[in-house]
């Protein structure tokens, strides 16, 4: 087991052909994941290294038997992009085009919302996701990723940043400590896949044994996230939220990490968290010797 | 990106949002012949991106040319929390019956658009807030259905605006959702939003903060980049396309990956330092890269030592190191580096640093976020 992503997921990459799709969609499938086929249109009936290039996402399934996207395309493309593969009925979509406009992040969502629901969009601005030894859909290098062990205990990771999570990722590999799945949602306004929705899948998860979060300023997912936790979440967590230091009013880096009007501090978070239950580790790496400490007592 | 007030207006008069007559002035000359052209009595506005500017002394009436002059004099060059007025704006003055609130944003949480309406406008919303949460109406709007007139007349009866302006205010409502879906904007804020004597509806100040990510399509947006008011460093890092943040201490932090480079500075302050920015030099940590980075540290000339904190996923541990040492023979620094590899091929980059000839007082690595963060807050400690 694992979430959203196994070893039978069959992904196409739209925009194979681009640099950043050719050079992560390689890789993935160097990973071992089945990268089944690439869509750029006018490219039908050539291939990319053995991987064969269809013209639209609709005939690429109907070939393949796709049931994932990875979209790898500039910003501008992205939204359309992203309903053409939920059109061509893709159950689950990975985004990771940084500077889509957030106006179009919302009317996508909402797209989504209304006429796909079943499809989940995880992104854009996001690294991807990993289920180690089975799927690597993103930019995640999978090495540094630890396999789960099949007798337990796992850890579920799901992380708003991109460095961090492979920070996350990294630490427990050295802590020898295995992974079920690791998701990074993304930094933007509005993310496709929110930390509840990777809360809710990783408690239902046989294989995930507890969960490692990584947020940060700006908005209020955190918050909701600790919402839930408390209702909804049994297994023991342990969390970091970067930008304790942060000034007001600055974007730090990511579209959402923001503190405005004295809403989303790293503090705020962190109080919600630690009352839901949730270890708060100063840094990553504390943060992943307190999932060390809860491991050993699973 | 945040607009100044007249870009604001000027970007509202765009979508047809009703904004007074005006003309934005660098001195005192031009902001009479400003004045000639909006016709007296006119409002001398200090145009500076923070709040309390009527406080401060920088909003005034002037009835003739002396007045202008006097006013516009005093207001340019003022020091308002910290920003120095280099432009004013000079508008009719306007009868103002009643004022009201009105503001779209994106509502990350609910993941729509929120339109917050409020009878008590001309004061700071957060205060409304806090003494009287009832008098804010709030309104979600999905982003694909969009606000029709009804809607929004149905949200000004809410809020109790005064009935002879419910139709003016509710069409005001329509043109600013447009200016804000259409333009952009993270944020399009009208307050006051004025209820005249002669019942016309007007946006009497403008409040707007452009999404960066949506620059491709609005080439409209180049002036307002030119005024933007970044200090020289931020200057020197745009043109070089990097995503740095000026702060104000003294360890000069490049990290890659937005996260990352938060954290830097957590943990740079979790052990008694302070940061002097924050640098995301992003996937790629090529010599070319490490020197466009280093030459901005460099430009700091608060910058005691340097903490270089480095994730190899893509980006390879050797290749950074190797990037740093050539960028450390283009560039004269200032300060020393203390250099934190962790990830893909670590180890062999670490060596490159140990074998790269340089001094360790120059440059030396650490294994651990936490422990590379003292050296570099020791160092800015005793330079």
């Amino acid at each position: 087991m694992a979430i959203f992503v196994n070893e039978n997921t069959k992904v196409l990459v739209q925009g194979l052909t681009g640099g950043q799709g050719r050079f992560h969609g390689l890789r993935n499938r160097d990973y071992g994941t089945q990268v089944v086929a690439g869509v750029t249109p006018g490219k039908a009936g050539q291939d990319v290294e053995g991987i064969p290039m269809y013209d639209t996402v609709e005939s690429a399934v109907a070939a393949t038997g796709a049931t994932a996207s990875f979209i790898a395309v500039p910003p501008k493309a992205a939204p359309t992009a992203i309903l053409e593969a939920a059109r061509a009925g893709i159950g689950f979509i990975v985004c990771i085009t940084e500077g889509v406009p957030a106006q179009d992040e919302a009317r996508v969502f909402a797209t989504l919302q209304r006429d796909f629901p079943k499809t989940r969009l995880l992104g854009p601005n996001c690294p991807g996701i990993i289920s180690p030894g089975k799927c690597n859909i993103g930019i995640t290098a999978g090495e540094i990723a630890a396999l789960p062990s099949k007798t337990g205990p796992n850890v579920g990771i799901v992380s708003r940043s991109g460095t961090l999570t492979y920070q996350a990722l990294y630490e427990l590999k050295q802590l020898k400590i295995g992974v079920s799945t690791c998701v990074g949602i993304g930094g933007d306004p509005v993310p496709g896949t929110s930390f509840v929705d990777c809360l809710a899948e990783f408690q239902s998860d046989p294989e995930t044994h507890a969960i490692i979060m990584i947020g940060e300023i700006g908005g209020s997912a955190e918050e909701e996230a600790a919402e839930f936790i408390m209702t909804h979440v049994t297994k023991p967590m342990s969390a970091y939220i970067a930008g304790v230091t942060a000034p007001a009013g600055k974007k730090m880096g990511h579209a959402g990490a923001i503190v405005s009007g004295g809403k989303g501090t790293a503090q705020g978070k962190m109080d919600a968290l630690r009352s839901a239950g949730v270890k708060i580790g100063l840094n990553p790496t504390e943060a992943c010797e307190l999932m060390a400490q809860i491991v050993l007592g699973l | 990106m945040d607009l100044f007030e007249y870009q604001g207006k000027q970007y509202f008069a765009r979508y047809d949002i009703a904004v007074s007559a005006g003309g934005v002035a660098l001195n005192v000359d031009e902001a009479v012949k400003q004045a000639d052209l909006a016709q007296y009595p006119v409002v001398i506005k200090a145009q500076v991106q923070v709040g309390g500017r009527g406080k401060a002394g920088g909003i005034k009436l002037a009835n003739n040319a002396d007045e202008v002059r006097l006013h516009a004099k005093n207001i340019l060059g003022m020091d308002i929390k910290g920003h120095i007025v280099k432009r004013i704006w000079i508008e009719h003055a306007s009868d103002i019956a009643e004022e009201y609130y009105a503001s779209f944003t994106l509502d990350r949480s609910a993941k729509r658009h929120l339109l917050m309406l409020s009878a008590q406008g001309g004061v700071e919303i957060e205060q409304v807030a806090v003494t009287d949460p009832t008098a804010i109406v709030k309104l979600y709007v999905n982003p694909i259905e969009g606000l029709s007139f009804d809607n929004a007349r149905r949200a000004v009866v809410d809020a109790r605006i005064s009935e002879k302006a419910i139709d003016g205010v509710a069409a005001m409502l329509v043109k600013l959702y447009e200016c804000f879906t259409k333009g952009d904007c993270d944020l399009a804020e009208i307050n006051p939003l004025i209820l005249k004597p002669n019942g016309e509806v007007h946006a009497l100040d403008a409040k707007v903060t452009l999404d960066d990510n949506a620059a491709f399509r609005h080439p409209e947006w180049d002036e307002y980049r030119a005024t933007e008011e970044l200090d020289e460093r931020e200057k020197l890092a745009r043109e070089k396309n990097l995503q740095y943040i000026g702060l104000d201490g003294t360890v000069g932090i490049i990290a890659n990956g937005a996260g990352l480079a938060m954290s830097t500075l957590d943990v740079v302050n979790q052990v008694g330092g302070q940061a002097a920015n924050f640098l995301d030099i992003g996937g790629g940590a090529n010599a070319e890269l490490m020197t466009s980075a280093l030459e901005v540290i460099n430009s700091d000339t608060k910058v005691k030592s340097i903490f270089i904190n480095i994730f190899g996923g893509i980006t390879r541990g050797d290749e950074v190191a190797k990037g740093i040492v050539e960028a450390m023979k283009r560039v004269k620094l200032r300060a020393p580096i203390v250099i934190r590899l962790d990830g893909t091929n670590a180890k062999e980059g670490r060596e490159i640093i140990a074998n790269a000839g340089i001094a360790e007082s120059q440059l030396s690595s650490r294994a651990t976020m936490l422990e590379a963060a003292r050296v570099a807050v020791e160092i800015a400690g005793k330079n």
